[in-house]
């Protein structure tokens, strides 16, 4: 029983504390790439090749000035970045990193939890994070934040059907909902290459559900200063920072597990396998980000519904009916 | 739906030359470590240059301080003697003063001057803590051995 407790405990703070590590250097890593893809060298002052620039960083967000917008409602405006980073954060217990392995006696699980059901709990919590986005932006008091807080949600709702639909035909495949035993349905084959339509769905949806570029109408600088955090400095800031930088390295767990064969590969190398494919994916992710501009509003809307979800739906019956006969 | 498949294909088309972009060598320079090979006649900062034999060539004409579109230039000129020559026409420059925080470096000065005394070098890192120290004076300016400052001493206008 407690040995259970201290298990789960350790398996917690080592993702609590690996995901943060790397949400600070993705940071450090985008710059660095978007930078060079400009023909800049982007930052490099701060120790040896700039490798302190998060920790720089992120000292300087901790020690700013405490701030809060006269009329912010003060309960959501402190709550939703912490439901931002714990949404984040949470949903990453349910992505099997590896296979189970002995140590000192016991059988180690490369998952936190293990749910019957694993996607409807992950679909469950990636829709939370609507929350963050709506009482940050209605919190603070600010027609900007709002605009933004209006678009995100419009955005993340409409995305999540396209990505709801396309995950839907990878379980139709696996007939299963637990994660580990979606992986084990890729043993012989990924997903990706049965479900090539579902993949590309995803990675779109993907990209809309992290409100990253060209789908970052939530935070568009250009218009609506920083979207929903407008109004929110410092750690708060932060927050949400690290909360985007961990959602993209979770969507890209997700897709990983569903469609890329989780943490399968040549050789016996699965936890290496894991990360090799998600700095692929985060890379793919920086590099759209240095090339695409961002839709319009309008644009967004219409391929969320127009396009993507009778796609999404189409690729469902057709696998459905392969799976049946 | 030909037009649909044309804009994604630009789409991919632009991230090959983005990522095409990411092996290139960054324009971007390491400043104070590394500095940029300047042309050789770039305009910097102001000299003041002298005769080969060590005459001043400046003769306190102020056409520089009218050309000057920025009025940066002050001159105060003074009368030769015969035991104080200091330059070789009737008149020269007792201060000479540029005021580098208005100076917009288009080398006027440099084409106005009958001379040849003041041409720009190639000096660009001109900083200071206040405004003072940016108000180069005659001393400042001008060479102290003719030739020092990169110019041929022996050059005719």
């Amino acid at each position: 029983m407690w040995i259970d407790i201290i298990e789960v405990l350790a398996k917690g703070l080592t993702l609590v504390l690996v995901l943060s590590g790397c949400a600070a250097y993705m940071t450090l890593c985008e710059r660095v790439l978007m930078a060079r893809m400009q023909l800049r060298l982007g930052p490099n002052r701060t120790g040896p090749f700039g490798l302190f620039q998060p920790m720089a960083d992120g000292i300087k967000l901790i020690f700013k000035e405490r701030f809060q917008p006269a009329g912010a409602d003060t309960l959501t405006y402190w709550l939703a970045p912490a439901i931002a980073a714990f949404i984040a954060f949470f949903a990453f217990g349910l992505i099997p990193f590896g296979p189970s392995f002995e140590f000192m006696g016991r059988e180690i699980n490369l998952y936190i939890a293990d749910v019957n059901s694993g996607i409807l709990v992950i679909l469950a919590f990636t829709s939370l994070a609507v929350y963050d986005v709506v009482l940050a932006g209605w919190s603070s008091n600010n027609r900007y934040s709002i605009l933004g807080s209006i678009r995100g949600t419009a955005q993340m709702i409409s995305y999540e059907i396209p990505l709801g639909l396309s995950i839907l035909s990878v379980v139709l495949a696996a007939g299963t909902l637990n994660l580990p035993g979606i992986v084990e349905a890729q043993a012989e084959r990924w997903f990706i290459w049965t479900h090539p339509i579902a993949f590309i769905i995803f990675v779109i949806c993907s990209f809309a559900e992290t409100n990253r570029a060209p789908f970052d109408l939530p935070e568009a600088e250009h218009e609506l200063v920083a979207g929903y955090h407008t109004e929110y400095g410092g750690l708060k800031f932060g927050m949400f920072f690290m909360a985007e930088y961990i959602n993209i390295l979770l969507v890209s767990a997700i897709a990983i597990t569903f469609f890329l064969g989780g943490w399968r590969g040549p050789g016996d190398l699965p936890v290496v396998w894991f990360a090799a494919k998600l700095a692929v994916f985060v890379f793919f992710f920086m590099w759209v980000r240095a090339t695409l501009p961002r839709v319009r509003y309008d644009q967004l809307m219409t391929f969320g519904w127009k396009i993507l979800t009778p796609i999404a739906i189409a690729n469902l019956i057709v696998t459905a009916y392969f799976v049946l006969v | 739906m030909k037009l649909q498949i044309g804009k994604f294909m630009s789409m991919l088309r632009g991230l090959l030359i983005v990522l095409k972009y990411a092996f290139k060598r960054p324009v971007t320079l390491r400043y104070p470590e590394k500095k940029r090979d300047l042309p050789e006649r770039s305009k910097g900062r102001h000299h003041l240059t002298k005769w080969a034999d060590g005459l001043e060539r400046c003769v306190g004409c102020e056409l520089c301080a009218i050309v000057c579109p920025s009025q940066a230039i002050y001159v105060k000129p003074a009368e030769n003697t015969p035991d104080n020559q200091v330059s070789k026409g009737e008149r020269y420059a007792a201060d000479y003063q540029v005021n580098m925080l208005r100076c917009i470096f288009c080398g006027y000065c440099e084409e106005a001057c009958p001379t040849g005394a003041v041409v720009l070098g190639n000096d660009y890192e001109l900083a200071g803590y206040d405004r003072q120290s940016l108000i180069y004076t005659k001393g400042m300016l001008t060479e102290e051995k003719p030739g020092e400052s990169g110019f041929d001493p022996n050059r005719e206008i």
